[in-house]
């Protein structure tokens, strides 16, 4: 009998392509379900996460769990191959602790720096270098935050590898640099050339060209604004 | 050695985050030592233990520190498997409760923090959101308590419980700092039983915090936050 694995995303969420990883690196057949969040959520997204209307939603044999960290964390526990987090009590709590800090601190400052309008840049900026470099420190020179292999934290943090480097590029902003972050730079690039990762990330030049167009809207707006 | 089995936690009498640690060691029956921080003058040990958040708690188990109320908890239950489970054994199930723990946080009891620190306007919309996201709670929770919220005992706390207890116990003296009504018996009356039973239950009653003091706390919070915001 096989099992029914079904996801419901968003082509762009970085929160959505965490769960595809996690599903791809442990071998999980899942039917993916491409929901237009900005217009028309579809009525059984309505349905399976009547609490926030969001993506990601897993559906597991017609059980559906939402919010992405709850879902890796399900999908640990119910598929065993190619684990994400270790076994030890002691050594989970510090991937959740990373985990915590990637998602609830790193990804609201980056995102507030790469957004922020010119007079709160420097501020946003300074707060999100601060970040970066309090997640590098939990590299320690390790090829992923997981060791040898992708983990939760790497996982948690794939917004920085990719989405960040493509929103640099779009507002010419740069955040996270070689020089300044050379560990973490490495890091962006071992993760983006695994071919797991790479068959679970949006198309290059498509998101590109998204987050040019927010830029511009972003600047239409200021010069509305000051007129 | 009987120091390795050490458990220590590091925390500050009003806070709630270390009372969910709090309320899930004693719970459990382990025995912990206590250092209370001076939050205004962080020890040494404190800033070495948690250098990415200088906060509270720290658990030290065994020397090894760990941060984060939600990250302690989850380690208390994987690492003493005795009663009272935390969390269910089914992954479905306790992905239903880390759910619920994450909406409990961030929809209720950080609204709460944003009602006490603001007011006018502001207060109003933040109220409002709060008894809206109550509104869902209330009717979710009625699938998980079909038989409503009695008969909760030490022996049988789980993440939940904790986490309602942690935002709405004192709703008292936030309902007095604040100048609104935040818990309606009439309009949830499964989260206030819930709350009511809570209060009730022996190792909760154990950590009540000094109802003065937290109320010249709270309103020193308040009247900070009113302050900066002008």
């Amino acid at each position: 009998m096989s099992e029914e694995v079904k996801v419901f995303g968003f082509w762009c969420s970085p929160f959505s392509r965490r769960v595809e990883l996690a599903l791809k690196l442990k071998g999980v057949q899942y039917e993916y379900i491409e929901e237009d969040v900005f217009k028309n959520k579809s009525p059984l997204l309505l349905k399976y996460n009547p609490v926030h209307k969001k993506i990601p939603v897993l559906l597991h044999n017609g059980k559906p769990i939402a919010e992405s960290l709850v879902i890796l964390e399900y999908i640990e526990e119910t598929w065993k191959a190619n684990p994400i987090l270790p076994e030890d009590p002691y050594e989970k709590a510090m991937v959740r602790f990373w985990t915590k800090f990637a998602d609830e601190k790193c990804l609201p400052a980056l995102w507030k720096a790469g957004w922020s309008p010119e007079n709160e840049r420097e501020k946003a900026v300074d707060e999100a270098c601060e970040c970066l470099k309090t997640l590098e420190s939990a590299l320690k020179g390790k090829r992923f935050f997981g060791g040898e292999t992708v983990g939760l934290v790497d996982i948690a943090a794939n917004f920085i590898a990719f989405w960040l480097r493509l929103i640099q590029e779009a507002t010419g902003q740069e955040l996270l640099s070689a020089e300044k972050f050379p560990d973490l730079f490495k890091w962006t690039d071992e993760f983006g050339s695994c071919s797991v990762v790479k068959e679970s990330l949006p198309p290059r030049d498509k998101l590109l060209a998204f987050f040019k167009a927010r830029v511009a809207e972003a600047m239409d707006a200021q010069t509305n604004a000051s007129k | 050695m009987e120091e390795e089995k050490e458990v220590k936690l590091h925390g500050m009498w009003a806070s709630t985050y270390v009372k969910r640690v709090e309320v899930a060691l004693r719970a459990k029956g382990i025995p912990y030592e206590y250092i209370e921080e001076d939050l205004s003058n962080k020890s040494q040990l404190l800033l070495r233990y948690n250098p990415v958040h200088k906060k509270v708690p720290v658990l030290v188990h065994n020397g090894n520190p760990i941060a984060e109320s939600s990250v302690i908890l989850e380690y208390i239950d994987e690492t003493w498997k005795i009663a009272p489970r935390l969390l269910p054994d089914d992954p479905c199930q306790r992905a239903q409760v880390r759910f619920w723990a994450s909406f409990i946080q961030q929809q209720l009891f950080e609204a709460i923090g944003r009602i006490i620190t603001s007011n006018g306007e502001a207060q109003e919309k933040n109220t409002n959101e709060l008894l809206q996201q109550m509104d869902v709670f209330e009717e979710k929770m009625k699938e998980f308590f079909p038989e409503g919220t009695q008969g909760i005992q030490n022996e049988s706390i789980g993440l939940l419980d904790i986490l309602v207890s942690a935002t709405f116990s004192p709703y008292k003296i936030q309902e007095e700092i604040a100048g609104v009504k935040i818990l309606d018996p009439k309009r949830h009356p499964i989260i206030y039983s819930w709350v009511t039973n809570m209060n009730q239950v022996p190792v909760m009653k154990e950590l009540v915090p000094p109802h003065e003091k937290l109320l010249a706390l709270l309103q020193f919070v308040r009247q900070n936050a009113l302050k900066s915001s002008t």
